[in-house]
């Protein structure tokens, strides 16, 4: 099915063949996060579904697993697609590049089918290095880590080779070095400590200065980039706001992670600093947002000027999901954030839904938003389209999943503000107080409004897959004719 | 027009410096802090429980003392307060014997998955309840209808008994899965718990002496 996001017209560009078999296994995944998101959301209404068979843990395990693979799959798609135009090199080392996406796609399969079958281990050493760590996100057993860090290697190299072979532009040196310490990050949670503060200390390097730092700068360089192919922004306009977005993102979002070292053991010094940075990081998500606008309504007044009419964007559906990417990323990750991050509220809010209805909402739109766009780039240019507009099926698509997500968001908060009143600032946060607020109807009502949103997102998923592997060749058609 | 000058505010050699300078900034801060941070929350020691030196995280043989989550007036919230000894599965744990069972429950939680239902430290899944203060919590202590439906005598053996077979002794129609946990391993997590319940969490979770006064008082009404 997903052959027809296929690569035919690349004329030879290695780096965007590559970088479309990146986005073929992102999608597959995405769709797996999903499943799985759903199985964990009945069993919150349905405590005896898949027991002792698939349990809740597992489903978890896998949703936010494949969750952050797929991202980082389509992350890496993005930038060997985005390599050639950028540095006006072909790709160095396209043979080993792709070597390195077997092995990789080989070992992400063997590490979900363990964590499906196999599920837990003994409490040996053993257990960590083949079956799962069990740390949050980064689940992957110690075998994988190592595999990872290889082929992450492979990539690096690759496009940092390519980078100094061609030009240097702004976009690609920020992307080279974004990918450098975003790549080193990850050996921060590759070891053990039977010290749990130490342990989460650590892990919050990797997964806060991912999300709300390496992450961010990576889309803020994938927005700079879109923009000037789809609809033709200027190039010294973006990438002098790409600088001042890292300066804010960087200078924000590096001691914001402050605000993950409240609870866990660490010294009080950390509320200070925790919520001085972590309240200015919707800061650059605000400037993101202003930009991608802005830059769109100058372009369309400068043709407009010039007495042409019509729209300047060549590619609709990506253009979508690239302002949806701007609305979410402020909402999911700034005011979503803002919501739970000074100490004075995150005492009562840290480990309720609020975390998971922020979560949800800041992984979509700051993240798969702009990433599912980057899919359509790869359509368009796969099958040579010379403008891409939306069908019917991408607008059911980014509509159902918008709504289902933005609805999802909305139930887990009200189960989130539920918790922290009844479990937390009532009853004190013990076992009986825990399900005690679990068991109120407000709450059971949120979580049923959360599957059904689930579902409602999972149809949109659906509609998106169908349109990525028929609106190339349509298109096509439609051109040819 | 060749002699006007540009705004430096619209320059990108001026942004893109200025960004390399807060990102170092940041970064250096960051290290430094963290350089103190890590020496605040490494294991205390053995002579440090016997000297009465207070550590945020302290050593292993914690398991051999009591206890308690106490409302401190001048921090403004409840810290851990280490007590008197205790034994704990019936003796008094070398330093040797409690730094391995500590390792064996650590390695368990990891192995079992708990994060992925359960919050530590307030971190994990939201689908079970936190174990930061499990340990206190009054459902196990004496009298605690947790303790009580194990049949057992003390909070560690009631857990153990708990986290062997779980599904025996469901509390909610929620329950937790039989993980296939041994007899030791059901130990050590019941160490590992309650050396994390002595950790100094700036009063995390607030309000959970709460429930152990009104448990005192005479039972709660979260039941």
């Amino acid at each position: 099915m997903l052959n027809s996001i296929k690569t035919n017209e690349f004329a030879g560009d290695k780096g965007k063949e590559l970088g479309m078999m990146y986005f073929r296994v992102a999608i597959i995944l995405f769709g797996a996060q999903l499943l799985m998101g759903l199985i964990a959301a009945i069993q919150f209404l349905v405590p005896g579904f898949l027991f002792e068979l698939f349990d809740f843990s597992v489903a978890r395990m896998v949703h936010i697993n494949a969750l952050v693979v797929w991202m980082l799959y389509a992350m890496i798609g993005s930038v060997y697609f985005m390599l050639s135009d950028e540095t006006g090199e072909q790709l160095v080392h396209a043979g080993l590049g792709k070597l390195a996406f077997w092995v990789l796609t080989a070992a992400v399969t063997v590490v979900v089918l363990v964590y499906i079958f196999v599920q837990v281990g003994a409490g040996t050493e053993a257990t960590i290095w083949l079956i799962n760590e069990g740390r949050e996100y980064i689940e992957a057993p110690r075998w994988a880590d190592i595999g990872i860090v290889v082929v992450v290697l492979i990539f690096y190299w690759n496009v940092f080779m390519t980078y100094m072979k061609g030009q240097k532009t702004g976009i690609m040196t920020v992307m080279v070095a974004d990918l450098l310490a975003l790549a080193g990050l990850y050996l921060a949670g590759m070891w053990f400590t039977d010290n749990i503060s130490m342990d989460q200390f650590w892990w919050w390097w990797v997964i806060h200065l991912w999300v709300e730092a390496t992450w961010e700068v990576f889309v803020g360089t994938l927005a700079a980039y879109a923009l000037i192919k789809i609809i033709g922004a200027k190039r010294e306009i973006v990438e002098m706001w790409l600088w001042i977005e890292v300066l804010m993102l960087f200078g924000s979002g590096i001691l914001g992670l402050g605000h993950h070292y409240f609870w866990i053991g660490t010294p009080e010094y950390w509320w200070e600093i925790g919520a001085l940075f972590s309240a200015l990081e919707p800061v650059p998500l605000v400037a993101m947002f202003v930009h991608v606008l802005y830059d769109w309504g100058k372009e369309q007044g400068i043709a407009k000027a010039e007495g042409k009419t019509g729209s300047v964007m060549n590619n609709g559906p990506a253009m979508a999901w690239i302002v949806t990417n701007a609305f979410g990323n402020f909402l999911g990750a700034g005011i979503w954030g803002f919501f739970h991050t000074l100490p004075q509220v995150n005492i009562y809010t840290h480990g309720t839904q609020f975390t998971a209805a922020h979560g949800h909402l800041a992984f979509f739109g700051a993240y798969a938003t702009i990433l599912i766009g980057m899919f359509y780039m790869g359509i368009q240019y796969a099958y040579g389209i010379k403008e891409l507009k939306a069908t019917f099926k991408s607008k059911m698509g980014i509509f159902l999943i918008t709504f289902g997500v933005v609805g999802m968001t909305i139930a887990l908060t009200i189960a989130g503000y539920e918790q922290v009143l009844v479990e937390r600032a009532e009853l004190g946060g013990g076992w009986n107080a825990f399900f005690a607020a679990q068991e109120l109807p407000w709450y059971i009502q949120a979580q049923m409004w959360r599957a059904i949103m689930g579902v409602v997102t999972f149809v949109g998923f659906i509609y998106l897959v169908l349109d990525l592997v028929t609106i190339g060749k349509q298109a096509k058609a439609a051109q040819a004719a | 027009m060749a002699n006007r000058k540009v705004s430096v505010w619209s320059s990108i050699p001026f942004w893109r410096r200025s960004a390399a300078w807060v990102t170092g900034f940041a970064t250096m801060l960051l290290i430094w802090l963290s350089f103190d941070t890590l020496g605040q929350i490494s294991m205390g020691t053995d002579a440090d429980l016997k000297n009465g030196v207070t550590k945020r995280v302290p050593a292993p043989t914690v398991i051999n003392y009591k206890i308690d989550y106490k409302m401190d007036a001048k921090r403004g919230h409840e810290v851990p307060v280490i007590g008197e000894k205790q034994p704990f599965f019936g003796k008094e744990w070398s330093e040797q014997e409690a730094a391995d069972l500590l390792h064996l429950g650590k390695l368990t939680s990891q192995a079992k998955n708990c994060m992925n239902c359960h919050t530590l430290l307030g971190n994990g899944a939201y689908f079970a309840p936190d174990l930061t203060k499990a340990w206190l919590d009054p459902a196990w202590q004496n009298g605690g209808a947790l303790q009580g439906m194990t049949g057992k005598n003390t909070v560690e053996e009631a857990m153990a008994e708990f986290l062997q077979h779980p599904s025996q002794y469901p509390t909610h129609a929620r329950m937790m899965p039989n993980l296939g946990i041994t007899a030791d391993e059901a130990k050590g997590l019941v160490a590992f718990l309650k050396h994390m319940s002595s950790i100094d969490t700036n009063g995390f979770p607030r309000n959970f002496s709460k429930s152990v006064e009104t448990f005192k008082a005479g039972g709660t009404h979260a039941k």
